[in-house]
C-alpha cells in the first residue's frame, strides 16, 4: 500500500481514486450514423438527420467503431463479452436531440481488465478496469457566444465514445496520472483513440474520496470533464483536501458533482442537488442485440501490434537496456520505432543513450514532437556509425547531432565540410600536449607536487588546442606519458 | 364511380388504358372535396402534387413502362414522413414540420409509381383507437347507424386512412399498427386492413410511437388490394435495424392459393366474458365458412392472451415516453418560447401534446423510473415472451388463427366514456399479435345489427403473409361482402 | 409488483411530469393522479403471472444486429438540418441561455 496521506488535524486520510475515461473512438463515421466523426468541422456540417433526431430516424451501428471497442479491450488484457446490449439513458439536455443517448449499460462489450502502471522507482502496480463500453456522445453548446442564447452545434452528437470505468484501486495523484498516460499510450498504440486532451477527445471523470486507514469507503465525489494528466493530479488533491476539512469539521461529505478550476486550484460544485438524474435505463428497442464472434475478436486480436508492455520487456531483453529507459522509449509508438531502426545493427545502450539525452533535448529545443523530427532514424544512426569506427569523437558528436538537427544534413556530410575528424595522429597530438605543457609551467608544477586532479585540466585544454578533435583515449595516453 | 374500382381494376383499366391516371386522380380528388367536411379524413391534401405524379404515370404507361402502383391514387397515414410535405403525426407540436426526407415505404411507393392524393387524419402520434385525439379534430367514420344520425368514430389510430378508403377518397392507404391501429379502423370501416410480420416493412422515416410494436401495413377495399400494396410496401432497409432481410414474395398470388388442407385455430381465450352475440355468430359463421372451403378447424389455447392489453399499456408507452423525448422546440417543430431550457421543454410539451399522449408518455416515464422499471417494464417484457410462446407453440399445431378483430363495431364520437381503460379494451383482440410480431389482416365479414361492419381476424405465422392473405381472401370470397357506407360518392359521380 | 395506484400521489405525479419535462397546471394534477392510477391499478393484474425462468423479449424476431461499414455517407447539410428551427443563427440552433 502507499504511504501517501493528507495529514489532517484529527490524523492522516488516505485517497480513494477511480477514473471514468470517455474516449473518442478512432473512425470515419460515427457510431450510429454516416455522418464524419473528424474534428473541427464547421458547425452543424457533419449532422446526420439521425444524429439530429429528426422524426422517424433510426440507428444502425458502425462495425469499426465496434471493433475498436473490442481491439482496447485485448489491450486492456480484458473480457470480451461476445453479447452485449445497447441501452437508452434519458435526460434532456441542449446537446442531447434525442432526449437519450444511446449507451450500453447492463452489458458491456468489454468486461473486467487491467492496466499496469509504472512508478517512480520503477514499483509496478495493477490498476483494475471494471468495464469498458460504447456511447454515443454529445453535441456542443456554447454559452459564451451571445447575453441571452446558448449556441448548438450537433457535429459531435453521435460520434462513438468508449467510457472506460477503472476499479477504485488509485491511492495517489500520481497512480492516478500514471494510469491516464498509460491508458493513452495503449490506445494510441492500438489506434483507437487519439488520447488528445486538450482536444477533448479523451475527458475523464475523477472519483474521490478519502478514509482512515483501515475504514470501509466514505463518501465520494465526482469532479467531471477534466482535461489534462496534470489538472487530474492537481484536482484529486485539491478535492481530497476539501473532503478531508469537512469530515474533520464533523459534518459529511455530500455525493455530488464538481468542476475542477484550475485557476483557483480548488473544485466547486456544479448541479444543485434537486437535479438528481433518474435515467430509466432501458435496452434500446430500435437496436437487437450485439452478438460478435470469436473468430472475428481472434482475428482483431492477431492484427494487433506488439503492445507498450510487451514491447519494453523486449527492449529491455533484446537491447539490454534498464527499465527506466526501455519505459521511455516505448511511450509512444513512433518513437519505440524510431529507436529500433536507430538500434539495428549498432549497440542498443548506445543508441538509447544517445536518443534519450541530447536527441530528445534538441526535440525538446525546437518544440517538436518525434514525428516531426528533422534527422530520421537513419540519420542519427549515421552519425553513432562515425562514433563507433572512432571517425569523430564524443565531443564532436554532440556538436554534428546540433548541425545535423538545424540544418537536416548527414553526419558523415557535415564532419567533412567542417574538417571534424578526429585527430589520431600522436605527433599532432604529443605536439598539442607539448605546447599545453609549455604554456601552463605553474600548473604543471602543482601537478607534478601531487594535486593529481589538474589532470582533467590539461585534458580540456588539450583538446581546446586541437578544437576538440583530439581522440580522448590518445590524447589522455599521451598526457600520461608527457606528465 | 372511384368506389367501383379496385387498386387491381384500376391498375387494368390503366394499363389498358381505359381510362387515364389523371381521370382516375381528378376524381379522387372531387372525392375528397366532396366528402372531406363531412369526414375529415385528411390532414394536408396535395393536388398539384398528385397530379403531376398521375401526368408522369400515365407517360410512363404510355411508354409501356411503369410500376406495380403505377398512376394509382393512394393516401398516406400522416405518420410516415414525406419529403416535401408536411407530416403532422397530427399533433400541434409537429404542425410546422415539413420533412426533408422520405420514409423507406413511401419512397418504395413512388418508385413503383404510386400517386398520393394526402396525409390522412390519426390519433396523436398513433396513440388511441378512435382517431378522437387528433389535434386536427376527429375523423368521422362513413358507415351511419341505420336510421341514427349519429357521428361513429373510423377507428384508430389510422382512421382516416381507413375512412378515406371506405368512402372511395382513395383506392387504397398506408397505415401502422402498434397495437391494432390498422386491424381495427378496418373493421369498423368495413374494408381489408393488414398488419405484416415486425420486420417486413420498414420503420424508417415513420414517426416512431412503440419502436418493438410499430409496423407499416397497407388498407384497401379487397384483400388482393393489400396484397398488391404490401408487395411494393415491404422489403429489407439497412437504414432500419429492425428490418429483416427476407426476399419479399408474390403475396397476389398467395390469396388465390384457397385453404383446402389447411388447419385454421381457434384460440378458446378470444371468447371473452360478455362478447357480444352477433360477434360470436360471425366468428361462427367464418369458421364455417373455412370449413366449407376445406380447411380444418383446431381447437387451440394461448393462455396469456389476457394479459395482452396489460404488457402493452405498459411496453408500448414506456418506449413511446423514450420516443418523444425529441419533441422539444429546439431543431423542429412548436416551440414556446420561455426564458430558460427547462421552461422551453415543458411548455413546448405542454401545448404541442394532447391529453392522451401526455397520459401515456408519464406512464411510459414511470414504469421506467428508478424502483419501478423491474416491477413493471421488465415483468412485461417477460409476460410478453410468455405471449410469444404461446403462438409459437399454437403455430405447431396450426397454420392460423381466425378471431374476431374488435369486440364492438364502431362507436359514437364521446359514446365511449372519458375513462381510457376503456378505451385501450378496444383493443383485446389485436394487441396479442402484435406484441409476439405476428402477422395478421382483417376481413369484413358481415354487419351487425345497426348495419355497420364488423371484421374477422385471421393471424399467421412469421413472415407467412401469404398464407395470412390465403385465409383472408377465403374468408371474403366466402362473406360476400358487399354493403357500401352511407357517406361515399354516389355511382356515377 | 408495487401497489402502485396507492403510490401515485401529488408529488409522485410531479416528479413524473418533471422527469417527462411537461408542465403541469395545478388544476391538472389531480385528475392526473386518478387518470395514471386507474392505468397503475388496471396493470397490476399482471401480477398473477408466473414469470419464473422466463428472459424478458429481447427481439420479436432472433436476429442479432446488422453493422454498417465505417464509411462517410451523409451530412454536409447543415441548411436542411437547420431549416425546421425554430429558431437559429447563422449555423447554429439557438435555446436560452444554459447557466451550468
Amino acid at each position: 500500500m502507499s504511504a501517501y496521506v493528507i495529514q489532517g488535524a484529527t490524523g492522516p486520510w488516505e485517497l480513494v481514486i477511480g477514473l471514468e475515461v470517455h474516449a473518442q473512438v478512432v473512425s470515419r463515421a460515427k457510431l450510429f450514423s454516416g455522418a464524419s466523426a473528424s474534428y473541427g468541422a464547421e458547425p452543424n456540417s457533419q449532422v446526420s438527420f439521425v444524429d439530429a433526431a429528426f422524426p422517424g430516424m433510426l440507428p444502425v451501428v458502425n462495425r469499426e467503431c465496434v471493433a475498436q471497442a473490442v481491439r482496447t479491450g485485448l489491450g486492456l488484457k480484458a473480457a470480451i463479452n461476445l453479447v452485449s446490449r445497447f441501452d437508452r439513458k434519458n435526460y434532456f439536455y441542449a446537446d442531447l436531440p434525442a432526449g437519450y443517448q444511446i449507451s450500453q449499460f447492463a452489458h458491456p462489450i468489454v468486461g473486467r481488465g487491467v492496466i499496469e502502471i509504472e512508478l517512480e522507482g520503477g514499483a509496478i502496480r495493477p490498476i483494475g478496469v471494471t468495464r469498458l463500453h460504447l456511447e454515443q456522445d454529445a453535441g456542443k453548446s456554447m454559452h459564451d457566444q451571445h447575453p441571452a442564447l446558448s449556441f448548438i452545434d450537433l457535429n459531435r452528437a453521435g460520434v462513438a465514445l468508449m467510457e472506460i470505468v477503472s476499479e477504485p484501486d488509485m491511492r495517489t495523484p500520481e497512480e492516478a496520472g500514471a494510469y491516464l498516460r498509460k491508458l493513452r499510450t495503449i490506445m494510441r498504440y492500438l489506434g483507437t483513440c487519439d488520447g488528445n486532451m486538450e482536444e477533448g477527445s479523451m475527458r475523464a471523470d475523477v472519483n474521490v474520496s478519502v478514509r482512515r486507514a483501515g475504514e470501509p469507503f466514505r463518501t465520494r465525489c465526482e469532479i467531471k470533464n477534466v482535461n489534462s494528466v496534470r489538472f487530474v493530479m492537481q484536482a484529486i488533491e485539491a478535492e481530497a483536501r476539501r473532503q478531508v476539512e469537512v469530515w474533520e469539521a464533523g459534518e459529511a461529505v455530500q455525493q455530488e458533482t464538481r468542476l475542477y478550476d484550475p485557476g483557483r486550484g480548488e473544485t466547486r460544485s456544479m448541479r444543485s442537488k434537486e437535479d438528481a438524474h433518474d435515467y430509466r435505463y432501458f435496452p434500446d428497442p430500435d437496436l437487437l442485440p450485439l452478438v460478435i464472434e470469436q473468430g472475428w475478436v481472434d482475428e482483431l486480436a492477431a492484427r494487433l501490434p506488439e503492445l507498450p508492455d510487451a514491447k519494453k520487456a523486449r527492449f529491455m531483453s533484446q537491447y539490454g537496456l534498464p527499465s527506466y529507459d526501455a519505459g521511455v522509449l516505448v511511450m509512444e509508438q513512433a518513437t519505440a520505432d524510431f529507436y529500433e531502426a536507430v538500434a539495428r545493427g549498432r549497440d542498443g545502450k548506445i543508441a538509447a543513450n544517445w536518443m534519450l539525452g541530447d536527441f530528445f533535448a534538441g526535440l525538446n529545443r525546437m518544440g517538436r514532437g518525434i514525428e516531426e523530427s528533422p534527422i530520421s532514424a537513419e540519420g542519427l544512426g549515421g552519425l553513432l556509425d562515425l562514433l563507433a569506427d572512432a571517425t569523430i569523437n564524443g565531443r564532436i558528436a554532440k556538436e554534428v547531432l546540433e548541425a545535423m538537427m538545424e540544418t537536416g544534413e548527414a553526419a558523415a556530410a557535415i564532419v567533412e565540410a567542417r574538417g571534424l575528424r578526429q585527430v589520431t595522429d600522436t605527433g599532432a597530438i604529443d605536439g598539442a600536449v607539448d605546447q599545453v605543457l609549455a604554456a601552463n609551467p605553474d600548473k604543471l608544477a602543482e601537478y607534478k607536487g601531487g594535486k593529481e586532479k589538474l589532470f582533467g585540466f590539461f585534458v580540456g585544454q588539450v583538446m581546446k588546442a586541437m578544437a576538440g578533435k583530439g581522440n580522448p583515449a590518445l590524447v589522455n595516453e599521451a598526457l600520461k606519458r608527457k606528465l | 364511380m372511384t368506389l367501383e374500382f379496385t387498386l387491381s381494376s384500376a391498375r387494368n383499366a390503366l394499363r389498358a388504358r381505359r381510362i387515364s391516371s389523371r381521370e382516375l386522380t381528378e376524381a379522387h380528388l372531387a372525392a375528397i372535396e366532396a366528402l372531406e367536411p363531412a369526414l375529415n379524413a385528411f390532414i394536408t391534401v396535395t393536388p398539384e402534387q398528385a397530379l403531376a405524379q398521375a401526368d408522369a404515370a400515365d407517360a410512363a404507361i404510355g411508354r409501356g413502362e411503369g410500376g406495380p402502383l403505377a398512376g394509382l391514387p393512394v393516401a398516406i397515414k400522416d405518420l410516415f414522413c414525406t419529403k416535401g410535405v408536411r407530416t403532422t403525426a397530427a399533433s400541434r407540436i409537429l404542425e410546422p414540420f415539413v420533412p426533408p426526407y422520405e420514409s423507406t415505404v413511401t419512397a418504395n411507393m413512388l418508385r413503383d409509381g404510386a400517386v398520393f392524393l394526402g396525409k390522412t387524419n390519426l390519433d396523436e402520434f398513433a396513440m388511441g383507437s378512435s382517431t378522437t385525439t387528433s389535434a386536427f379534430g376527429p375523423a368521422i367514420n362513413p358507415w351511419q347507424r341505420r336510421g341514427a344520425n349519429v357521428q361513429l368514430v373510423p377507428g384508430g389510430s389510422s382512421g382516416g386512412s381507413a375512412a378515406a378508403v371506405a368512402a372511395g377518397m382513395a383506392l387504397a392507404s398506408t397505415g401502422t399498427d402498434t397495437g391494432g391501429s390498422i386491424r381495427q379502423p378496418a373493421s369498423f370501416c368495413g374494408i381489408v386492413g393488414m398488419k405484416p410480420t415486425y420486420g417486413r416493412c420498414s420503420r424508417w422515416g415513420v414517426v416512431a410511437f412503440a419502436s418493438s410494436l410499430d409496423q407499416p401495413g397497407p388498407f384497401a377495399r379487397s384483400v388482393e388490394d393489400t396484397a398488391i400494396l404490401l408487395g411494393s410496401m415491404a422489403g429489407h432497409d439497412p437504414k432500419d435495424s429492425t428490418s429483416v432481410n427476407r426476399p419479399v414474395p408474390d403475396y397476389v398470388t398467395a390469396c388465390r392459393r384457397g385453404v383446402k388442407g389447411l388447419r385454421i385455430g381457434i384460440p378458446r381465450e378470444y371468447r371473452v366474458d360478455g362478447m357480444s352475440a352477433e360477434i360470436e355468430d360471425l366468428w361462427s359463421r367464418g369458421i364455417a365458412w373455412l370449413r366449407d372451403a376445406g380447411a380444418e378447424i383446431v381447437d387451440v389455447s394461448l393462455p396469456h392472451t389476457k394479459y395482452g392489453l396489460a404488457t402493452y399499456y405498459i411496453v408500448a408507452p414506456a418506449e413511446a415516453s423514450s420516443n418523444l423525448s425529441r419533441y422539444d422546440g429546439v431543431r423542429f417543430g412548436l416551440r414556446v418560447p420561455a426564458n430558460d431550457l427547462t421552461d422551453l421543454y415543458e411548455e413546448t410539451r405542454a401545448a404541442g401534446f394532447g391529453a392522451e399522449v401526455k397520459r401515456r408518455v408519464l406512464i411510459g416515464t414511470y414504469v421506467l423510473s428508478a424502483g419501478y422499471y423491474d416491477a413493471y417494464y421488465l415483468k412485461a417484457q417477460k409476460v410478453r415472451a410468455l405471449i410469444l410462446r404461446d403462438f409459437t407453440e399454437a403455430f405447431g399445431k396450426v397454420d392460423a388463427l381466425l378471431t374476431p378483430t374488435a369486440p364492438s363495431a364502431a362507436f359514437g364520437l364521446g359514446e365511449k366514456s372519458d375513462d381510457p381503460v376503456q378505451m385501450y379494451l378496444n383493443d383485446v383482440f389485436t394487441v396479442p399479435a402484435s406484441m409476439a410480431g405476428a402477422p395478421g389482416i382483417s376481413v369484413p365479414a358481415g354487419l351487425d345489427a345497426e348495419g355497420l361492419p364488423l371484421g374477422l381476424q385471421v393471424l399467421g405465422r412469421h413472415f407467412d403473409e401469404e398464407t395470412v392473405f390465403a385465409v383472408g381472401a377465403a374468408l371474403e370470397a366466402a362473406a360476400g361482402f358487399s354493403a357500401k357506407p352511407a357517406v361515399r360518392m354516389e355511382a356515377g359521380r | 409488483m408495487a401497489s402502485a395506484s396507492s403510490a401515485l400521489d401529488p408529488a409522485a405525479v410531479r416528479r413524473i411530469a418533471r422527469l417527462a419535462r411537461i408542465r403541469l397546471a395545478d388544476e391538472d394534477v389531480a385528475q392526473l393522479q386518478a387518470e395514471l392510477g386507474a392505468i397503475l391499478g388496471w396493470i397490476e393484474q399482471l401480477n398473477e403471472v408466473d414469470v419464473s425462468g422466463v428472459n424478458p423479449l429481447a427481439s420479436v424476431g432472433a436476429a442479432t444486429l446488422a453493422m454498417r461499414e465505417d464509411v462517410v455517407t451523409d451530412g454536409d447539410q447543415t441548411e436542411a438540418v437547420l431549416a425546421n428551427a425554430p429558431a437559429r443563427s447563422g449555423p447554429f440552433y439557438t435555446v436560452p441561455k444554459v447557466v451550468e
